[in-house]
């Protein structure tokens, strides 16, 4: 078994990307995620991983670089935030197009304008079709397991597609927590080093990147279609693997009290662990409410979400991410769709809140759990969409 | 120099592509892959070359080549050496590797310039070739910042009030041997031998090295497409384009041009120019032609030429 120790959810992930033997990491510093970049430069520096740390000039060439790396068939990881993300925006979708099982730690952050260090999800839910898989943590522990799972996800030949795996700015980037860690052999021996399809290899010439005119590029994007559903067999086979290992079962969601729930708070990330707290809370005063929890966001995990839902009648679905102009915000609507397709004809309304590191106190989280309530009862919405601890 | 025998009858970039007739740039890669000493790969950024020469499911390249987006080839490049490093010290890979950067001037001068100067930078062992056909040809010639003054494109266009480019080329030489790197050299592929020598040489070198060469476009610079090499050749003999390499910051003008032929000889073949032999254009080809000269003056200056 491994030991505790105590861990930021940046230096999680930086330690998590060392046991799992990188060879090639290509990074920007951004906050903040700089911490994660700041740790793996120390050790390559201090020779504790054997890996080229490229120091690039932005996060367009960071992840430009790392695309390059990984067809030579190397393991490679990069991190990013906010508007380093969105610079790479152009490049995330060549990263999963060309196949390639990078895997990107997120510490997840407002973008501009107004400029805003602090987090919400802006910056992936900008770059939520970009065809990778994608997963929110709610805690250090979680993105530190997450980072070597992911790189055995992505690396799977059924797969072949980049992971991003993200923590909430601050509130995880920079908290530090009990994380239990593996030992490096355990590590390695769950993830041998890596076995490419298809590689560069010089030495039989292949070209990577043709052009694809009408005639051949809906066959590429459709075999990324399959890729991403059948990575689906991958992460629960992944998961079963990894709970034998680190005794920590994984999933595509977490569901929290929800066996007899009529209401409840699906959200992602750090909210999470607060609203598991306040469901706790009601829940010792007679009142059914649980949470539910997609650790996977993409693919979307509607099977399950489905089972998680049960006979729950009403739900609250937190966004921290805004799509100026829709009908709901991204989570929201992903979950409307899947209800509305599996015939679930229940209440839900979406809660905008926390944008730009806005705090979300278990007294929100109370008041939000009691209109779900509400709703159940009487099977009617008052507001659709609410914006939680926002002066109007 | 190498000689003409000397040089593989292979043919690494294979004819069937889709560029224009009469295409320098075209020929430049087929000179490119001639210079070759073992297992490379090709970056090649969205351009011209990188269109035409790969359209799915065909590819003209028998060595490995790679594209990912227009303005990172440098970068690519990068991460791709690094690579290959990191995997021959694990002893996962037992081979060196060439890797050779290429895009236009587009993806060079203005766009790419940033992942350029970061890889030079930071010193990766890579070379990196610039065909330089003076536009972004492949989106139809518009005005790049390789772009030559008073050349017509279809955003510097020969109008009314403004004819043509008003401004001048960017010294891309200048400030690629700006960041200390070992080697950095001009070519034409008029001049065959030169250009495939220095490639070579370039590849030899440690660290990252960058050729500019002179790809003649008779789309885009509107001349016949029998007339590219003439063309190129001309650019030379006119003192328009200076044929030189730096090496370890020492500059030396490779082909010396003692007798420089009347640069109108270049303009008037182009199309491009046609506009700045009106009356009313007549200080912008005044300004190009003195732009050429002090050019060329300079360039002599640090090859340690008279001028």
């Amino acid at each position: 078994m491994g030991k505790v120790t105590g861990l930021t959810g940046n230096e999680a992930i930086a330690y998590a990307v060392k046991q799992c033997n990188v060879d090639v990491v290509a990074a920007y510093p951004i906050t903040p995620q700089t911490i994660m970049v700041e740790v793996i430069s120390e050790y390559v520096y201090n020779g504790e991983i054997d890996a080229e740390y490229v120091c690039v000039e932005s996060e367009h060439s960071a992840l430009s670089a790392c695309i390059g790396a990984s067809l030579t068939g190397a393991r490679v990881f990069t991190a990013t935030a906010s508007q380093g993300l969105a610079l790479m925006h152009e490049i995330l979708y060549v990263a999963s197009g060309l196949r390639c099982p990078i895997v990107m730690g997120v510490a997840n952050r407002a973008l501009s304008a107004p400029l805003n260090i602090h987090g919400d999800h802006s910056d992936m839910m900008g770059s939520r079709d970009c065809g990778w898989i994608q997963i929110y943590a709610e805690s250090p522990q979680e993105a530190y397991d997450w980072i070597i799972q992911a790189f055995k996800i992505a690396e799977d030949h059924r797969v072949l597609l980049p992971v991003s795996v993200n923590i909430d700015g601050f509130i995880l980037s920079h908290s530090m927590e009990r994380v239990e860690i593996l030992e490096d052999g355990d590590v390695s021996k769950f993830l041998p080093p890596r076995k490419p399809f298809i590689t560069i290899d010089p030495t039989k010439p292949i070209t990577v990147g043709a052009l694809c005119l009408p005639d051949y590029y809906f066959e590429v994007k459709f075999q990324q279609i399959q890729a991403l559903k059948e990575s689906f067999n991958v992460i629960r086979e992944v998961n079963a693997e990894y709970e034998t290992l680190a005794e920590r079962k994984y999933g595509f969601l977490e569901t929290y009290a929800m066996d007899d729930a009529e209401a409840a708070i699906i959200c992602l990330g750090s909210t999470a662990g607060t609203a598991k707290a306040v469901a706790m809370d009601l829940r010792s005063k007679g009142k059914k409410v649980g949470v539910i929890k997609p650790w996977v966001y993409r693919p979307f995990p509607e099977e399950e979400l489905i089972k998680a839902v049960g006979d729950v009648k009403a739900i609250a679905v937190l966004d921290r991410a805004c799509s100026f102009g829709a009908p709901f915000n991204a989570l929201c609507s992903d979950i409307i769709a899947t209800l509305y397709r599996h015939g679930k004809d229940l209440r839900v309304f979406n809660c905008l809140y926390g944008l730009g590191g806005r705090d979300i106190t278990p007294n929100d989280l109370k008041i939000i759990f009691e209109e779900a309530l509400e709703v159940a009862k009487t099977g009617k919405v008052k507001e659709y969409v609410k914006y939680v601890g926002v002066r109007e | 120099m190498v000689r003409l025998q000397d040089l593989p009858v292979e043919e690494l970039f294979t004819s069937g592509h889709r560029l224009c007739a009469g295409c320098g740039a075209g020929t430049v890669m087929r000179m490119t892959m001639k210079a070759l000493r073992g297992p490379t790969v090709v970056v090649n950024a969205t351009g011209c070359v990188e269109v035409a020469s790969t359209i799915y499911p065909y590819t003209s390249w028998k060595v490995s080549w790679v594209h990912i987006a227009f303005e990172n080839a440098a970068a690519v490049a990068s991460g791709i050496e690094a690579a290959y490093k990191v995997l021959r010290r694990k002893g996962l890979w037992d081979k060196y590797v060439d890797v050779i950067a290429i895009a236009g001037d587009g993806g060079t001068f203005d766009i790419g310039i940033q992942a350029l100067s970061g890889a030079l930078e930071r010193g990766h062992d890579f070379l990196y070739i610039c065909y330089d056909n003076e536009a972004y040809m492949n989106t139809g010639i518009q005005r790049s910042g390789a772009t030559p003054h008073g050349a017509a494109t279809t955003t510097s266009p020969a109008g009314r009030k403004i004819p043509g480019k008003p401004e001048f080329k960017k010294d891309l030489i200048g400030i690629c041997v700006a960041h200390g790197i070992e080697y950095a050299a001009t070519a034409s592929p008029a001049y065959w031998n030169d250009y495939i020598t220095k490639v070579r040489k370039a590849l030899e070198v440690d660290g990252p090295a960058v050729i500019h060469v002179f790809a003649p476009c008779p789309t885009g610079m509107r001349f016949d497409p029998s007339k590219s090499i003439e063309v190129a050749r001309l650019a030379v003999q006119t003192r328009y384009w200076p044929v030189y390499e730096v090496e370890r910051g020492k500059y030396k003008l490779n082909i010396k041009v003692p007798q420089p032929k009347p640069l109108l000889e270049f303009l008037k073949m182009q199309g491009r120019f046609t506009h700045l032999f009106q009356p009313e254009a007549q200080r912008e080809l005044e300004a190009l032609q003195m732009w050429v000269e002090e050019n060329w003056k300079r360039i002599a200056t640090l090859c340690g030429e008279k001028t």
